[in-house]
């Protein structure tokens, strides 16, 4: 049974990763989860400078689901060289460092100071809904998507992943031009832009007034999306958005995702990996599937 | 607080989410939950660290965080006392015993009370601040400091005050007069001239934000337990900053953890 699958050319023992930002640098987690059985490690968002992030409160829970409105806090790039990668090279998965900016000199900055280092891809996030300066407008509009990918695809020697955002019109014509762009692979969904009222205090639950949805609730509609990016393009899709089980991971990839992240679901059961990889096993096992491969897109 | 870490360093013990019995439940006051829980993590619990409690409503993904009230490393037993205030609190509340929950623990750093060994210490607790003082009580009293406990209530519904009276002097303030001296606990400390070297506190934000003015125009080395909405419990989401006055060891920004590097903080180190 093989469930190696190739993302341009990196090859992933299997394909459950983890979703940036909700899994810390593996750290965090690696009381409770062994790392070294997971396809991947994706980081938290990383700039080529610290960033504080937004005012508290930043996450807040919403039926079978959560808000989070972080701001991309995160160390910088040169602390995240010097702790966090020498500390993911210790195990035996791939390691895919997602990077955020506010410009596009920011991201190739970040890009070209990690491109000597132990990372195995980039995963740009071109879609972060919680940050101000624009960082959303490179995820929004496909001729300024297709421009950024080019300018960080030149400035990198690592294979780049192209995050996008859900929050828009139509989510084949950004992978469209994420893929013109030159990116080796796209993942989605990024969160939903969502907003909570306290109707007691009669104010933002969140400090940014708006948050990004994630959880259980937003799996049907990246379902969907990947659906629909995934017939748009030809490079490998990374699918998203509320997986919790190994039957949710089975519909990103019978839609066309090559592999799948595992974000929210992480906070309330740390072993949701395991028991995704555990589970998409036992389901070739049960369909007499040989090769994971043979399910990617399998539907459609 | 680049360089010298501010965790006095207890309960570095591994993480994990498990199962764990209700041995006890028991209401203390309208809507105020004391649950025993039989389970491993006692070993490590430390006064002032917390566990995370999952609702049993899978609908409602992320644990509620809720200090350790009492542990018995022996008996492999943890005690909290919580606010059955919003759904999922009131869903956890809804258990009874014999039922098992999960929970993820422990987690956070607590208070040094070895630290504390030959001081007098001072412990505030506001409302549904007061549970994690009964432990830290309990531990500063082993390890041989002398203490008193001041608890504000709203009114004179006064859940655990015998627990620490067993324990400790115990003095009370409610906030409409109806029991002990009439005000918040800053108020009792002054009517009773309570004097001491550490003041350990939790409670809510204006109660903390006073206290940590209190001890500063006194002194006085001033702990405080911070509470912020979480997601993760473990560090990983960064969902549960607070401002701190240096760069933080960790984050390299001026913002640190309160699941990790807290709850308990040098109220000076923390901007609140
Ligand atoms: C370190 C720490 C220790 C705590 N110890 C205790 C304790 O011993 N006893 C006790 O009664 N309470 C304690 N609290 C507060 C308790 O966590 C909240 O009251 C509880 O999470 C509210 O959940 P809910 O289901 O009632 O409300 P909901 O409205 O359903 O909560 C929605 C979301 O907001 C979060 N949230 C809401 N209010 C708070 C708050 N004040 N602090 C943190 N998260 C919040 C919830 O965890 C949940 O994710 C502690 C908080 C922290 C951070
Ligand atoms: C707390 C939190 C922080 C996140 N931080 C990032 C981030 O730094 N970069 C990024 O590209 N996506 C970030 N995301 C989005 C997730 O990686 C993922 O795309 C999204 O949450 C959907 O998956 P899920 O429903 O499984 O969580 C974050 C999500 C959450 C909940
Ligand atoms: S709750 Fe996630 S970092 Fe503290």
């Amino acid at each position: 049974m093989n469930t190696a699958v190739d993302i341009a050319g990196v090859v992933l023992k299997n394909p459950v990763m983890t979703a940036s930002g909700t899994f810390g640098s593996g750290m965090e987690f690696s009381d409770m989860v062994d790392l070294n059985r997971l396809g991947a490690v994706v980081t938290k968002g990383v700039a080529n400078v610290p960033w504080e992030g937004n005012p508290t409160p930043r996450v807040t829970e919403v039926a079978s689901g959560m808000l989070n409105a972080i701001g991309l806090q995160n160390p910088g790039v040169d602390v995240f060289m010097e702790r966090d990668l020498p500390f993911l090279e210790k195990y035996d998965t791939k390691v895919i460092v997602n990077v955020c900016g506010h410009t596009v000199e920011e991201y190739t900055e970040t890009v070209m100071k990690l491109n000597d280092s132990s990372a195995d891809m980039y995963e740009i996030n071109v879609s972060c809904p919680n940050v101000k300066q624009g960082a959303l407008a490179f995820g929004q509009d496909p001729k300024i998507l297709e421009e950024t990918v080019r300018a960080v695809k030149d400035a990198a020697k690592k294979p780049v992943i192209i995050k996008l955002s859900p929050n828009v019109t139509s989510i084949s014509d950004m992978a469209a031009a994420a893929e013109a762009g030159g990116a080796d692979a796209i993942s989605l969904i990024n969160t939903l832009i969502g907003m909570k009222i306290d109707i007691n205090r009669r104010s933002f639950v969140l400090a940014n007034k708006t948050g990004g949805l994630s959880g259980p609730a937003v799996k049907p509609v990246a379902v969907r999306m990947v659906y629909d990016a995934a017939h748009a393009v030809k490079i490998p899709v990374i699918g998203m958005g509320g997986i919790a089980s190994a039957e949710d991971a089975l519909e990103f990839i019978l839609a066309g995702a090559r592999a799948v992240s595992v974000g929210t679901m992480n906070f309330s059961e740390p072993l949701t990996t395991i028991k995704v990889i555990e589970g998409i096993e036992a389901y070739m096992e049960r369909y007499g599937v040989e090769d994971v491969n043979e399910l990617v897109g399998a539907v459609g | 607080m680049q360089g010298e870490k501010c965790i006095w360093s207890v309960g570095i013990g591994m993480k994990k989410k498990i199962s764990a019995e209700i041995a006890e439940k028991r209401e203390l006051a309208p809507d105020i939950c004391s649950m025993v829980l039989k389970t491993e993590l006692a070993e490590d619990a430390h006064p002032g660290q917390f566990i995370g409690v999952y609702p049993g409503d899978g609908s409602r993904l992320l644990m509620r965080p809720i200090s350790i009230c009492d542990a018995d490393r022996e008996k492999g037993i943890i005690r909290i006392v919580f606010r059955a205030g919003g759904n999922g609190t009131k869903d956890i509340a809804s258990f009874s015993e014999g039922d098992r929950i999960d929970i993820l623990g422990i987690l956070g750093n607590g208070y040094d009370t070895a630290a504390a060994a030959a001081k007098k210490v001072i412990l505030l607790g506001g409302g549904i601040g007061i549970p994690p003082m009964l432990y830290a009580a309990k531990e500063l009293k082993k390890a041989g400091a002398d203490c008193v406990a001041v608890l504000g209530y709203a009114d004179n519904k006064l859940f655990l005050k015998d627990d620490f009276a067993a324990v400790c002097e115990t003095l009370t303030a409610t906030m409409d007069g109806s029991a002990g001296v009439k005000g918040n606990v800053l108020d009792a400390v002054r009517a009773h001239g309570v004097e001491g070297d550490i003041i350990y506190s939790c409670g809510p934000m204006p109660m903390l934000r006073a206290v940590k003015q209190y001890a500063a125009e006194k002194k006085m080395e001033c702990f405080i337990s911070l509470e912020e909405r979480m997601a993760c419990g473990v560090g990983a989401c960064l969902g549960c900053v607070v401002k701190t006055k240096e760069k933080d060891h960790h984050t390299h920004v001026n913002n640190t953890r309160i699941c990790v590097e807290g709850p308990v903080f040098a109220a000076e180190s923390v901007n609140i």
